[in-house]
């Protein structure tokens, strides 16, 4: 046994990873023009797309036998399956998740919370942050 | 209340070994991170202190010598060093030297000297063991 990192308390582990998706921010709620008013060249007919990158940290207490909060390959197996497969090389408005839902990149955000919370493998999910380009990013706590 | 982060970079090896299991169960744990001869990576330490700013300098702290505490704290133990093998508190039966146990080591470290400065309170340690993959630490709440 391993000792000296059970009395630490909680730690957060943190994990990047890439995906590249379309989307077009259109709302049926909205006219024409007040959606080209709202979403600008956004909201082009055709979409287009980003290089997103989707950042969780997860938080628990430091298994004192592993040192971890998470196991990184399981993180990646969870991240993976429910989030890249599904939105990687994809066109977000088709997705069910969007269907009543503009792909905003906060609404991503808080689809991929909502997809991640109960399916770690460990630890509790404190947030996602999701960067749409270089000079944006949003950040959900589940809240 | 002001949060301050300073950042620095150090490259050390480590490998993740438990004890306590046999070499069978290391290796399925831990993965290639097992390897006994070890690996290495350029680690980046970014240390978070949280304050008022000073109502005559203006400063939370001054950060050059946050910039020497952590050189002489945490850079002077572990860069270009072998944390399994050179630095105490990862040694053999001790912590397994994972990103999060880093982020806390590095807390335990600096949390005497930024305490003893008095004002600012250390707020948070993370350290990226590559741009994808980091921990975090904020004392244990």
């Amino acid at each position: 046994m391993n000792s000296g990192a059970g009395s630490a308390g909680k730690a957060y582990f943190g994990r990047r990873a890439a995906l590249s998706a379309s989307h077009r921010l259109h709302s049926d709620a909205l006219s024409a023009e007040e959606n080209r008013a709202a979403y600008g060249k956004c909201n082009n007919p055709h979409g287009h797309g980003h290089n997103y990158v989707v950042e969780v940290l997860v938080g628990g207490e430091v298994d004192p036998e592993t040192g971890m909060v998470v196991n990184l390959a399981a993180l990646d197996e969870v991240l993976r399956k429910n989030v890249i497969e599904r939105f990687d090389h994809a066109n977000l408005n088709l997705d069910p998740c969007f269907k009543d839902r503009v792909p905003t990149t906060e609404n991503l955000c808080s689809v991929v919370f909502g997809l991640l919370k109960d399916a770690l493998p460990a630890g509790e999910l404190e947030y996602v942050r999701v960067e749409e380009t270089e000079n944006n990013f949003f950040q959900c706590y589940g809240e | 209340m002001i949060f301050l982060t300073r950042r620095a970079t150090f490259s050390a090896s480590h490998y993740y070994w438990n004890e306590a299991w046999t070499a069978a169960e290391n290796e399925r744990v831990f993965g290639r991170c097992a390897n006994r001869n070890g690996h290495g990576h350029n680690y980046t330490l970014e240390v978070t202190v949280a304050g008022e700013p000073d109502a005559v300098t203006g400063f939370v702290v001054d950060l050059k010598w946050l910039k020497d505490v952590m050189e002489q704290e945490v850079l002077a133990a572990y860069d270009h060093r072998h944390l399994n093998l050179e630095v105490e508190e990862f040694a053999a039966g001790k912590l397994i030297p994972t990103t999060e146990n880093i982020a806390i080591a590095a807390w335990r470290r600096l949390e005497p000297a930024v305490a003893a400065a008095g004002g600012a309170k250390l707020s948070c340690i993370r350290v990226y063991e590559t741009p994808e993959i980091f921990a975090e630490y904020r004392g244990g709440q």
